[in-house]
């Protein structure tokens, strides 16, 4: 009897939810929207037209991309360039996913064809070099920035993949490599290169020489992950707090403002003066993190905490590269390995 | 019966699949302009309990200073005595508290981003912490949640 009722009331939760229409096709796409408009939509826009990420509505890249290389994509991600893996997503979630993006632009696409495309890489290298490498970079590792966004002035509507990026790899087929090079993407700065007068030879070359592209591992020790950067001073609590607004003015930054821990929360007569935080800013790099990723905000402003406790004077800064894990940007990542030596910088000088 | 059991209960578990993905970043697209979700944002984190202690406009500073931005501010917000008695047990995690929300605009519509508290629990792996890090988590998602609630209404 038990059973029956855990049956029955299971069967009925089923109902309620997004697969149990019974009609696949509508079901698949109301569930590919939800997941899209959850998981996609805020770097690659409602429609489809792009933002931190890459434009999908975009014709001719949806008339490039077949569905694996779509699918692909969104399970593998694009490891240190911002796009993260769902690799937890199954292959339903991840068709419906497609299928919606599909409904962006209504155009024909191909079927991925896996067919290994001969090429010399020697030769292509060379081409490479003259043709894709001031976009693309020496070695493939793509463009400066993040996708776009509009809030910031941008020189280019995309920026240019990283080829050597193991997602890419992955995803993309030698077919798809090859039909971009010859035909261009337009609305991109992706132009044509049977046009600008290579032959098909020598795009089978370049094929060969970017499937040679290997992404470069990131290695950090446990100490690049501290969560924390934390000092002791040798100071009372007011002469550390003037000895790190000393420090960060020596840095070439602006004093935003000194408040206590609780300033906010309750009135000032009642705020505790053990826990105090220094907020400042070089807007000059700010602007710079901006434009490596627009969602830097989680950092700012830049600060110190300064805590008494038990006796002890503890500094500490968050640590930018452990923070920074989050974004899946290598880009971001050497700005805040910067960012994390200043910090270092300023702590061991206010504690000196 | 057994057997039907367990084809409803794995037909179940994968139509709930999707709500149990977890990201390192909480990001959300508002269609509503930034003026709006900004409102709506501090109004619902003060439904769920926290007060909002600051707003830094991130976009003032860079403006005053020459640089070209949209708005751009990052919301601080907390519960007093909740943040009072963890940070003095773990002094570390000051650094990382109040929790925030980064609001920006784009073009129309507006963006929000967090990084997902739970993935504090990696940095401080204290047992007693781990049940504030999911209550954060799930506070931030139901945030989230209701500001997108809001855009579909």
């Amino acid at each position: 009897m038990k059973a029956k009722s855990l049956f029955a009331h299971l069967f009925a939760l089923l109902l309620l939810l997004p697969f149990s229409s019974g009609h696949a096709a509508e079901s698949a796409k109301s569930v590919g929207e939800q997941l899209y408009t959850q998981h996609c939509a805020a770097c690659h826009g409602t429609d489809g037209d792009g933002g931190v990420g890459i434009p999908l509505a975009l014709t001719d890249f949806q008339a490039s991309v077949s569905d694996n290389y779509l699918a692909k994509t969104i399970k593998l991600g694009r490891p240190g360039r911002i796009m993260p893996a769902f690799a937890t997503f199954t292959d339903q979630e991840i068709a419906a996913i497609v299928k919606h993006i599909r409904g962006f632009s209504n155009v024909a696409y191909p079927k991925d064809n896996r067919t290994p495309i001969k090429g010399n890489p020697t030769l292509g290298k060379k081409v490479y070099e003259q043709n894709c490498a001031s976009c693309h970079g020496q070695n493939g590792e793509g463009g400066s920035g993040t996708g776009v966004t509009f809030s910031r002035p941008r020189h280019l509507p995309i920026i240019a993949p990283a080829l050597n990026n193991s997602g890419f790899q992955a995803a993309i087929s030698d077919e798809m490599i090859k039909h971009t090079l010859m035909k261009g993407r337009k609305g991109t700065p992706m132009t044509s290169f049977l046009k600008n007068g290579l032959n098909e030879k020598d795009l089978d070359n370049v094929v060969a020489y970017i499937r040679q592209f290997k992404q470069q591992e990131q290695t950090l020790t446990a100490e690049d992950l501290a969560p924390t950067l934390t000092y002791e001073s040798p100071y009372g609590l007011q002469e550390t707090i003037d000895s790190i607004k000393r420090a960060v003015l020596g840095k070439n930054f602006r004093l935003i403002r000194v408040q206590t821990f609780d300033d906010g929360y309750v009135a000032k007569d009642k705020q505790q003066a053990n826990k105090s935080i220094i907020y400042f800013c070089n807007f000059e790099f700010l602007n710079r993190a901006l434009n490596i990723d627009p969602r830097v905000g989680m950092f700012l402003p830049c600060r110190i905490t300064v805590v008494e406790s038990k006796g002890k004077v503890l500094v500490m800064a968050i640590n930018p590269l452990r923070l920074s894990r989050l974004f899946n940007n290598n880009e971001l990542d050497k700005a805040c390995i910067e960012m994390r030596d200043l910090y270092i910088e300023i702590l061991e000088e206010a504690t000196l | 019966m057994n057997r039907i059991i367990k084809i409803t209960l794995l037909l179940v578990l994968l139509a709930m699949s999707s709500f149990l993905h977890a990201e390192d970043l909480m990001m959300l697209r508002s269609t509503q302009p930034f003026p709006e979700t900004m409102s709506n944002l501090q109004n619902i984190i003060k439904q769920h309990g926290y007060v909002v202690s600051r707003v830094q406009r991130v976009d003032i500073g860079l403006t005053k200073m020459g640089y070209k931005t949209d708005k751009y501010r990052v919301v601080f917000f907390g519960k007093h005595e909740e943040l009072q008695k963890l940070t003095n047990k773990y002094p570390e995690l000051t650094a990382y508290l109040p929790l925030k929300i980064a609001i920006f605009s784009e073009n129309t519509e507006t963006l929000l981003v967090t990084g997902d508290p739970l993935k504090f629990a990696e940095m401080f792996p204290d047992k007693e912490l781990q049940k504030h890090f999911k209550q954060w988590s799930k506070d931030m998602t139901a945030i989230f949640h209701d500001v997108r609630k809001i855009d579909e209404d």
